[in-house]
């Protein structure tokens, strides 16, 4: 009788604690769409239980706002806009986050392990005198998360004991939130003053057809036994075939032949596509960290001993000059 | 202009091991594991040293917190061009749960401390993959940061910056005293020369204590376990294009 008694009451306590959780998702965005990431970022939020409320910092928020008020799952939306947001500066944003945290007393504080996540949300944490975890990829609980050490070789299990906890999400590990069917109510916020320490000057994108290479079905990939940056059109024949994303090694970026945004690695993008093609990779740890949680792995290689086999579905050993142009044609 | 560049190197597993977890997952097996400086870090003391040499800077003072054997990696620094070195001393149940707000906090002290107008790290060490001290160091003494840099250049008391993004490159500008990261394509850090090894050996490092600079090391993350990821299961090797392209049409990837 005691027992039960216990148990409900025990229930209860959960229950208006999990009331009491809120997260703030902070929303990646260029002033006109949404970066995909912050929707899987939504849903690693959504499963920490409490209400969700994103905020969308920029010079110009209104279409992004637009957007993430049907996403399903986000609350409430806080709108900040401000020519001091150019170029989403940390120094800048990080008085905002911080002004908010102090208005609405967030239980955790999330982003997108991306570029932009991984530079702003440490300097947040530090601000609140609290330690940060970077690119989980599993929520066990409200303050215990699950995330790689050593490229990717072990799987560490932290529990937070902070009063605020600060995390940055792997994209590919939480599926995206979906983009119709929310309702969330907006606000704006009332940004701080300039802060004037940085100047964002300007942006070189790669320009590409192709779909984006972290949240891309398919991945074609090459390395060094490219041998230069004109064969790397064989890869881009290949990947419209499939209509896949290309990637590369540091080797590949190394020696130049592609640009170092296509980087597939520990240090580079984490992909985990539907089918990964590695051409020409040998398959070195740091590369393996950021593609071995693909579905399917193919490999091509003249190598037979090369790493990238042991993690490969399928494995063909042969010269890449001759196999990558022949699969491109089957394709047709 | 004479200013001082502070550069904090970490010793790690050396990248081309591959790890083993402890059986009883409370870790990786360090002991007998080579170990070498985290190659984030030797970016960054080769980027110190290539200011010094370009007169931008005056003095290159290398900082790493650890056990005894962090001063080999201080050494190292020493031997690349670095002029001295601090060691941070840390150790036993402190240094099993240092992490990059502990090292921020005593990075922004010895800032302070030695009045530093450049502190440049590593944009992550190879260990614990956080990539937050850099940030964390710049929040602490409210500096701005120039993160995951692939070029520097230091103009009057501003540093324009390029920064590796998700979809290229940016370009930034930010005042000095300022925190940069290095990432990969900054540089080609150089070998250390026997000569240069020997004369690193006179080179000064100091011992201080976290206490001395006034941070308290308690940390609030627990590891709770570490694991072996999941293992993939074995493939299969294919003859030939056809062999390979029936395969994945039967598997459904195409």
């Amino acid at each position: 009788m005691l027992k039960t008694l216990n148990r409900t009451n025990l229930r209860h306590l959960t229950g208006l604690i999990q009331r009491f959780q809120s997260t703030l998702v902070v929303a990646e965005h260029n002033n006109d769409t949404l970066i995909p990431i912050t929707l899987n970022t939504i849903t690693a939020a959504t499963k920490l239980g409490g209400e969700v409320t994103c905020l969308i910092a920029g010079t110009n928020c209104a279409k992004v706002a637009e957007q993430l008020s049907k996403v399903k799952g986000v609350h409430k939306i806080l709108v900040a806009q401000n020519d001091a947001f150019k170029g989403a500066l940390p120094e800048e944003l990080t008085p905002l986050i911080l002004a908010t945290q102090k208005q609405f007393n967030f239980t955790h504080i999330c982003a997108g392990a991306s570029a932009f996540g991984k530079n702003l949300l440490p300097r947040v944490a530090a601000k609140l005198d609290v330690a940060p975890i970077s690119d989980i990829i599993e929520i066990k609980s409200q303050d215990t998360f699950v995330r790689t050490i050593y490229a990717g070789n072990a799987l560490s299990t932290v529990k937070c004991n902070e009063s605020v906890k600060i995390l940055t999400v792997r994209g590919t590990s939480f599926e995206p939130a979906e983009v119709e069917g929310g309702s969330a109510t907006s606000e704006e916020v009332s940004p701080s003053s300039p802060v004037g320490v940085s100047v964002w000057l300007e942006q070189s994108l790669s320009k590409s057809d192709r779909p984006d290479l972290a949240s891309a079905k398919v991945v074609v990939s090459g390395g060094r036994g490219l041998k230069s940056g004109d064969n790397f059109k064989l890869l881009y024949d290949l990947a419209d075939k499939l209509n896949a994303a290309v990637g590369a090694s540091r080797a590949a970026v190394d020696a130049g032949y592609v640009p170092n945004d296509m980087q597939v690695g520990q240090t580079g993008k984490i992909v985990a596509p539907e089918l990964y093609i590695a051409v020409g990779i040998s398959g070195a740890i740091q590369h393996l960290a950021g593609m071995k949680d693909s579905k399917t792995i193919v490999a091509i290689n003249k190598d037979p001993e090369a790493p990238i086999f042991q993690v490969a579905d399928y494995g063909l050993i042969a010269d890449l000059f001759k196999a990558v142009p022949e699969l491109t044609a089957a394709l047709k | 202009m004479s200013s001082r560049v502070l550069v904090g190197v970490k010793r790690v597993i050396d990248y081309a091991v591959k790890i083993r977890v402890k059986p009883d997952r409370s870790g990786v097996v360090t002991d007998g594991v080579k170990h070498s400086m985290n190659p984030f870090c030797e970016i960054a003391v080769e980027e110190a040293v290539k200011l010094r040499e370009k007169k931008l800077i005056k003095e290159v003072v290398v900082v790493s917190c650890g056990p005894q054997q962090v001063m080999e990696t201080i050494r190292t620094a020493l031997a690349m061009g670095a002029d001295r070195g601090i060691h941070v001393e840390v150790t036993g149940k402190e240094y099993e749960t240092l992490g990059p707000l502990q090292v921020s906090k005593i990075m922004a002290a010895l800032a302070k401390k030695e009045e530093a107008k450049l502190v440049i790290l590593g944009k992550q060490a190879i260990d614990d993959d956080c990539n937050q001290t850099g940030q964390m160091t710049a929040a602490l003494l409210d500096w701005p940061q120039g993160t995951f840099a692939s070029e520097v250049t230091i103009d009057g008391d501003k540093i324009k910056i390029v920064r590796e993004i998700d979809g290229g490159l940016e370009t930034i500008q930010i005042n000095m005293p300022a925190v940069v990261t290095a990432d990969l394509r900054l540089n080609t850090p150089r070998y250390a020369t026997l000569p240069n090894i020997m004369k690193a050996k006179k080179k000064k490092i100091a011992n201080v204590k976290p206490a001395d600079l006034g941070v308290d090391l308690t940390s609030r993350i627990e590891t709770v376990s570490v694991d072996d990821p999941p293992q993939r299961l074995a493939g299969v090797k294919v003859e030939t294009v056809d062999d390979l392209v029936a395969k994945l049409k039967e598997a459904g990837n195409i």
